[in-house]
């Protein structure tokens, strides 16, 4: 604020022409910026502001409030609120979170990075390109693919069985587990690269001249090399997280958000409500509580990475 | 998800802008009934159902060299459990609203109050076919505002179905009737006991079977009760419904006891399929309550099973304990109707009325084994000497129930399938789920339009 305050007091003195003039000169430099400004209007703040409008209405897929939906005020956020399944949804999407992105994807994906960077050539070219292929495959092939693992008579239990072991209905004893499972095979391949490349950004002398005080390789990858990448670690964390909260194929295809609600996350959550039971007003209400939930994760996210951006 | 929605909702604009650009704002255009001129007709079509399919691929030739100028486009939506959200979607935008549409009769009233058909009271009326069809039949195609909106293409009820192979190494007979719900469950532990690798009986409970939860499983049991589900001369739908908890309470005794299908099929999205077109015919499920139209996929086509007029027996729903009328039903049905979009009416419309004409109903009622609903079509030796369930599900007509004509109960029923999934998994107890039934109803319909049952 101080930085901004003198200033119209020194250009006060030089006559309002002027200050008419610079405002004129600065409207004509952001010129160029008008189409990005208007296209960020329809495709970003449009599309928010109209699902908020929209979660404040009751209306239907089908039926008189598919015609003619009502203003409802907050009448979909209390009683989302007043919900048990809704906090169980809240709940059921911040371990899929925390298990599968900030967990799983994170400390394997480092993990990964760090033992390739170890390991010979031809194996760490190996396990890259196996960890990769689950990456780059389609959303909805991996989805199918996992299904088949871990379904009834899928390839998990068929393995199970040949080693004398007996089958488990895992996507319907343990929906959790499968999709978290599911996740991390599918996402561990993003944090992977992006840690290998922070990784490569270490400088080895640094390394070296820990070595020289007799630290060990344990100690110098805690204390030297993880401080050292912090800014990629938070990063990383952001991204993955944000697409976790709203990973919704991948769980459709395997449990359909079931058995029951026991893997409905918040965007499963709002596709059954909104697109099965033709609620769509009640459906938005959920993703616009998905968008702040990912706004708060983010929030944080950007609190630790600030320290760094100023220093 | 911020960036997920976003680019896919921005996706989705420019998908809509694109399209609208293309069109120049054909939606106010006049209608058009000669001359070049596209009809879209959508549809259902599933592994377990090809017949419409088979009845719309006859009648496009005929209709286009009936009609010169007109293109019919057929555009099939293969999808088990989606077929209504696809629909409620492609009417929301003139684009892609169809011209004529395969219409569950129990989605008339609440797609009409949408908006999304058109009345065809004139057509019909100048329609010579019409005075064939029954009256209940007429009434399966009103709107909430008593307008026609959709013709009949048959009817249908439901019965269980049982394995009589399988029924007699359980020592049961082959001529079985069950008298009560217990009877059932006492059949359903015999099969278990003596031949254990089989499921003893398939009725529908969870979500991604969507209304066949509903009205298969939930209501065959329900309308079985004392209870109703809607009190048809207050108007009213029934809250802490006794015959719903008994209902839920049969369900978890037959979960608890391992007599019904495994979860990890009973809640896949395709188990609709997969009844008919294998548990039943590999004789892995001794006992199924499904509807009428199932022989229909046994007698031709992909999944064709010659074998299954001497395995299949067939037995009527008792009620809950016997009382009368002895046997329970339901019917539904669907229809063609024509999209409130529609730049073409009168030629979606006569589309129908080739589609439906007697001939053409014949097929299609034979084929896919509906109950025909229009005169003609019904008394023929054709259709009697077809099927010969077809004198088994038309008795049943006597005792059947029609769904809730209402135009919130689409939603009602999804309500009413998450009840029973909740009570088959165990996540509720039938009377919580009851509770919570009676809680998303009266936020569905509101604290006036219910009632407390007894």
């Amino acid at each position: 604020m101080s930085t901004f305050a003198p200033s119209p007091l020194r250009s006060a003195p030089e006559g309002a022409g002027r200050r008419r003039g610079g405002t004129l000169r600065s409207l004509s430099r952001s010129t160029p910026l008008v189409p990005a400004i208007i296209l960020l209007v329809i495709f970003l703040v449009g599309p928010m502001v109209f699902a908020l409008w929209g979660s404040l209405t009751n209306a239907a897929l089908t039926g008189y409030r598919a015609a003619k939906p009502q203003f409802i005020g907050f009448d979909n956020y209390v009683s989302l609120f007043s919900d048990p399944d809704f906090w169980s949804s809240v709940g059921l999407t911040l371990s899929f979170v925390f298990f599968s992105a900030i967990i799983g994807q994170n400390v394997l994906g480092m993990a990964l990075a760090v033992l390739t960077r170890a390991g010979s050539k031809i194996l760490s070219t190996t396990v890259s390109t196996l960890v990769v292929i689950s990456w780059v495959l389609p959303e909805i092939v991996a989805a199918f693919a996992l299904y088949a693992f871990f379904s009834s008579d899928g390839t998990l239990n068929a393995t199970l069985n040949s080693l004398g072991l007996g089958s488990v209905s895992w996507l319907i004893d343990y929906p959790m587990l499968a999709v978290i499972l599911a996740n991390i095979w599918r996402g561990t391949a993003f944090s992977m690269l992006v840690y290998n490349a922070a990784l490569a950004e270490v400088p080895p002398e640094i390394d070296e001249a820990a070595q020289i005080d007799g630290t060990n390789s344990v100690q110098r990858f805690f204390l030297i090399t993880l401080p050292m990448i912090r800014r990629s670690i938070a990063t990383n964390l952001m991204l993955t997280t944000l697409q976790t909260v709203g990973t919704f194929g991948l769980i459709w295809v395997m449990t359909g958000g079931g058995p029951g609600t026991r893997s409905s996350t918040l965007p499963v959550l709002a596709y059954q409500e909104a697109f099965k039971f033709a609620q769509v007003g009640y459906g938005t209400a959920i993703a616009a509580v998905t968008i702040v939930l990912g706004a708060v994760f983010a929030a944080i996210y950007i609190k630790i990475l600030k320290p760094e951006v100023e220093s | 998800m911020r960036y997920r929605v976003l680019s896919a909702a921005a996706a989705i604009t420019v998908a809509g802008l694109a399209l609208t650009g293309c069109s120049g704002g054909g939606a106010a255009a006049p209608a058009t009934e000669s001359g070049e001129r596209t009809i879209t007709v959508v549809y259902q079509k599933t592994a377990a159902f090809h017949q419409l399919d088979d009845l719309f691929q006859k009648v496009k030739p005929e209709f286009e060299a009936a009609n010169p100028g007109a293109t019919v486009k057929l555009q099939p939506i293969e999808s088990e459990d989606q077929y209504f959200t696809k629909l409620a979607l492609m009417n929301g935008s003139p684009e892609t609203a169809p011209d004529v549409i395969y219409e569950d009769t129990f989605q008339i009233k609440s797609d009409s109050a949408a908006g999304y058909l058109l009345p065809i009271d004139d057509y019909v009326a100048n329609w010579a076919d019409w005075s064939q069809f029954y009256d209940a039949a007429k009434q399966a195609g009103l709107g909430d505002d008593g307008k026609t909106y959709g013709v009949s293409m048959g009817t249908d009820t439901r019965g269980i179905y049982f394995n009589k192979d399988i029924f007699a190494k359980a020592g049961l007979p082959s001529d079985w009737q069950p008298k009560s719900w217990d009877d059932i469950i006492t059949a359903a532990e015999k099969i278990k006991a003596a031949v254990p690798d089989v499921t003893p009986l398939n009725i529908y409970g969870g979500k991604a079977a969507g209304e066949q939860t509903s009205m298969q499983g939930l209501e065959m049991l329900v309308y079985g009760t004392s209870s109703t589900l809607y009190d048809n001369d207050a108007q009213k739908w029934i809250t802490g419904s006794k015959g719903l908890t008994d209902s839920l309470s049969f369900y978890k005794e037959l979960y608890d006891k391992g007599l019904a299908t495994p979860l990890d099929l009973a809640l896949d999205p395709t188990i609709g399929s997969r009844v008919s077109t294998e548990l039943i015919p590999q004789g892995k499920v001794a006992m199924a309550i499904d509807g009428s139209w199932l022989p229909g996929g046994w007698m031709t086509g992909d999944h064709a099973w010659p074998a299954w007029e001497q395995t299949i027996g067939l037995a009527k729903m008792p009620t809950q304990d016997g009382a009368d009328p002895g046997a329970t039903s339901m019917s539904g049905g669907w229809t063609l109707a024509v999209g409130s979009q529609t730049k073409h009416p009168k030629t979606a419309f006569d589309f129908i009325a080739m589609a439906l004409n007697k001939e053409n109903t014949l097929k299609y009622d034979t084929e896919n084994s509906q109950i025909a609903v229009r005169d003609d079509v019904a008394t023929s030796q054709d259709y009697l000497g077809y099927n010969p369930t077809f004198k088994f599900f038309a008795d049943l007509v006597k005792v059947t129930h029609f769904r809730p004509a209402t135009p919130d109960y689409s939603q009602i029923s999804s309500a009413l399938q998450q009840a029973t999934e909740s009570v088959i998994t165990g996540d509720a107890s039938p009377e919580q789920a009851t509770k919570t039934y009676d809680d998303a109803l009266t936020k569905i319909v509101g604290s006036t339009k219910v009632k407390q049952g007894d």
